[in-house]
């Protein structure tokens, strides 16, 4: 009883196929959610699973972490929604303030979709458990964040981030995944995505999927598909992100012949760990906390004479950059900057803020309540991902059509880009993302599905070219390891790809970025086996990393304005003429030239969705 | 830490040796193994730069070993379903918003919710080692009291009976290694004994 069940015991006896060492098990549901755990997607994952679940739908959850593990667990500062707990609030507010952060890059009937949706997001999560943190009337405690206004940037800070102490992620996941355990929701955890599964008329079918325990294959037949797998931090040398956040989802999009959005805007968060990379949230700043320069200066005031320490993320990352630049950083080599928390009351720290004092302990040994803590701006997020509209469902320009949707194929979370974050995502907006994104998937899947459909033959050959891509992989016998593959790409992507962008550093990144894609034929792998085969899994990881990459690289050195997190400093301004549009990237590993990366564009959804909402005219950022 | 270590070895010399590893930050919990004699999680133990001394790793004591430092946690798992960790509120909250709690109501779960499934506590424990087939271990334990603390949870009776069995709940033994080796610094022995407690009164104590 110890023992998990085997894998034929689910349904859908093994067979051998293509290649004699890979058995295939077939399995068949009315919709299945990848990536329960990665990066910021797991919550939607979860949250999708669960929605699914509860409208009847035969549902299974693939991941390749426990759900618990995946890197949704480590956003600590909050959720955003206009509850108006602490004073007066309005979603149009919020959704005022999502666009300006997104430097009008967002789509606004997906703002309007998700600022409008957040408070009944937020009331179905603690109604679910979440323990979020409490007001004196009892009701749930909301925090000030980085970017949020009142009345349209007319009334000063916001008080709209929902907080968990500094946990509330972990908190959120491990409420989510206990709503799936009560809706017996299919887990099939520490399942490698491989590929979708495609047929002639572009629809998804499934995908495929190794089986980390025993490498064993896996078909999964459904009428829809919901790619909930993250972002991919780990394409650059120094991120938040863990360990596997490395793009899956993103990478399988791509590999079907489908274009990935807006990657060139990466989010550098502005205080992550000097050295250790770790996350200390926005939300310390939130409670109180100053950023100061070797001078001992509250140089935000310069930078952002309003919002000051809690500007848009993109803001304060620069502003620390230029400080370290002009020579006023901190430490022997005056590279990086302090947070302060030290003025603040020490009871405040042990209830608000416990998490990031512990972590700020082990990772840079400080006490918070003595000590600044030494932060740089670190990569953190990606706005970009799988295009798709505000029912989460992926588009791709098709006969003039630019959100042409293609069927049996969602997408949620970091993984997506619908475009709720634009050109720079405000803090606390992306669990919301998860959750109200996550939901809108299983209610689309709700509207467009009956549960117990009969489902069409797979194509015959389903699966066929994954299984010899891996089989080639786990024999591959070049010159160079996984890990050096990985730590070459990921400096190029740190030094060429940074807070600050030149036409140089891009063109340079480009050349690099697509040598360093060439150099992936000659890999060399040294675990042969089928059992837990990380070797494996790491070297597909990086498959998908370099993708990502390859096509980050290419759209930056397109793009020739400034906007949100994408900073030129040969393109100061913004340049609405010319450049509101989403960047589209295709990457093609049979393609034999130089580049595997084809770009093009799609226009911004400016108007709102409905008429309760007005449309918000671009103007100029100034926090 | 010890995970940088064990990644350099992975990296550098040996691309086979396999584990979890995730957050690399000690919220994940995927990287609990057995270091020189003691649970914890791999990311946030320091490295012995003593370099006289050889630092032993291994996997989580008494669990199935899949391969290298990777344990089996299916048990685990199926034991924390089993104890229903999800809220069951008496009904929908009066005015269709949140339920409503009182910060020192809340305050109850805290040293409880921060858990991260990591087994450190249950793979350290002599009565889980013998019987975790029977014995629900410390994790599950822990959040039993989690939601039976919860001031909007409404199964208490329910989540006591549920535990209330000679080998589920009866036989933790107060060995305390649980406590001790807890990377996060909660405290299962403490929530344990008050779950035996409530037992005994017939009523959630705490």
């Amino acid at each position: 009883m110890l023992r998990r069940a085997v894998a034929s015991a689910f349904g859908g006896g093994a067979r051998y196929f293509s290649s004699k060492s890979y058995p295939i098990v077939d399995h068949t549901f009315d919709a299945i959610v990848v990536g329960a755990g990665k990066c910021f997607t797991g919550g939607a994952g979860l949250r999708a699973a669960v929605g699914l679940s509860e409208g009847g739908f035969n549902t299974a959850c693939i991941t390749k972490l426990f759900p618990t593990r995946s890197h949704t667990v480590a956003a600590q500062g909050g959720i955003n929604a206009a509850l108006g707990n602490m004073t007066e609030d309005d979603w149009r507010w919020h959704a005022y303030d999502t666009v300006k952060g997104s430097d009008w890059l967002g789509d606004q009937d997906a703002i309007e979709y998700m600022c409008k949706n957040a408070p009944a997001a937020v009331y179905e999560l603690e109604n679910y458990g979440l323990p979020f943190s409490r007001t004196d009337e009892g009701k749930i405690y909301q925090r000030a964040f980085g970017g949020q206004s009142l009345d349209f940037g007319r009334g000063g800070q916001a008080y709209r981030c929902c907080a968990a102490a500094d946990r509330t992620g972990h908190a959120m996941l491990h409420t989510l995944y206990g709503a799936a355990m009560k809706h017996n929701c299919r887990f099939f955890v520490e399942y490698f995505a491989l590929d979708l599964i495609m047929d002639q008329d572009g629809a998804c079918r499934g995908v495929i999927a190794l089986c980390m325990e025993d490498g064993t294959l896996h078909r999964f037949r459904a009428h829809q598909t919901i790619l909930a797998t993250g972002g991919y931090g780990r394409a650059y040398f120094s991120a938040t992100s863990a360990h596997t956040c490395t793009g899956d989802g993103n990478a399988m999009a791509a590999r079907a012949g489908l274009p990935l959005q807006d990657l060139e805007f990466v989010q550098f968060h502005p205080t992550g760990i000097y050295g250790a990379g770790c996350l200390i949230t926005e939300g310390s700043r939130g409670e109180g906390g100053i950023l100061r320069n070797s001078e001992g200066e509250r140089f935000m005031e310069r930078y952002a004479p309003t919002a000051k320490d809690l500007a848009s993320r993109d803001v304060v990352s620069r502003s620390m950059t230029m400080e370290i630049r002009e020579g006023r950083g901190v430490g022997p080599e005056k590279d990086h900057i302090y947070l302060h928390l030290n003025h603040l009351p020490p009871e405040l720290l042990a209830e608000r803020l416990p998490g990031i004092s512990e972590t700020a302990a082990i990772f840079a040994g400080v006490d918070v309540t003595k000590e600044p803590i030494p932060v740089i701006p670190t990569v953190h997020y990606n706005m970009g991902g799988v295009p798709t509209n505000y029912h989460g469902e992926v588009v791709r320009p098709k006969d003039g059509n630019p959100d042409a949707v293609v069927p049996g194929l969602m997408a949620a979370g970091e993984a997506a880009c619908a475009s709720v974050h634009g050109a720079n995502r405000l803090g606390a907006n992306s669990l919301l993302d998860i959750v109200v994104f996550g939901r809108a998937c299983a209610l689309r899947v709700a509207e467009t599905l009956k549960p117990g459909t009969p489902h069409k033959e797979l194509p015959g050959d389903a699966g066929e070219q994954t299984i010899s891509r891996l089989d080639k992989l786990r024999n591959a016998n070049g010159s160079l390891t996984t890990a050096t593959i990985r730590r070459n790409m990921q400096k190029i992507m740190q030094n060429n790809a940074a807070v600050f962008r030149t036409q140089e550093s891009l063109e340079e990144g480009c050349k690099l970025i697509d040598e360093c894609v060439e150099t992936y034929k000659d890999i060399k792998l040294a675990d042969r086996g089928m059992v837990w085969n990380t070797d494996l899994v790491e070297a597909v990881e990086l498959d998908n990393l370099l993708m990502n990459a390859a096509i980050t690289m290419h759209s930056a050195e397109r793009r020739k304005e400034s906007r949100g997190a994408h900073a030129r400093e040969d393109f100061t301004e913004r340049d609405d003429k010319n450049w509101m549009k989403h960047t589209l990237g295709w990457f093609d590993w049979s393609n034999p030239a130089a580049s595997k990366v084809k770009i093009d564009y799609r226009p911004v959804h400016m108007q709102p969705l409905t008429s309760d909402m007005e449309h918000i005219p671009p103007k100029a950022r100034v926090y | 830490m010890v995970l940088d270590v064990l990644l350099k070895i992975k990296d550098e010399q040996d691309g086979t040796l396999s584990l979890r590893r995730s957050c690399r930050e000690g919220i994940c919990g995927s990287c609990a193994m057995n270091i020189d004699g003691q649970n914890g999680l791999a990311c946030l133990t320091k490295v012995d730069r003593n370099t006289s001394t050889v630092t032993r790793v291994a996997p989580l004591p008494h669990l199935f070993v899949v391969k290298d430092l990777v344990v089996d946690l299916s048990n685990f798992y199926a034991q924390y379903k089993s104890v229903k960790p999800y809220l069951q509120p008496a009904g929908p909250p009066p005015d269709g918003r949140e339920y409503r709690q009182s910060r020192e109501e809340r305050a109850k779960l805290d040293r409880l919710y921060e858990c991260i499934l990591c087994a450190c506590c249950s793979a350290s424990c002599p009565s889980y080692w013998w019987s975790e087939d029977k014995y629900l271990g410390p994790a599950a334990l822990l959040h039993t009291y989690r939601w039976m603390i919860d001031s909007r949870d409404a199964a208490q009776a329910e989540r006591l009976a549920n535990v209330n069995d000679q080998y589920k709940l009866w036989r933790c033994h107060t060995i305390m290694n649980c406590t001790h080796f807890c990377p996060k610094g909660l405290n299962p022995g403490k929530a344990i004994a008050q779950i035996k407690q409530s037992v005994e009164a017939g009523r959630v104590v705490g």
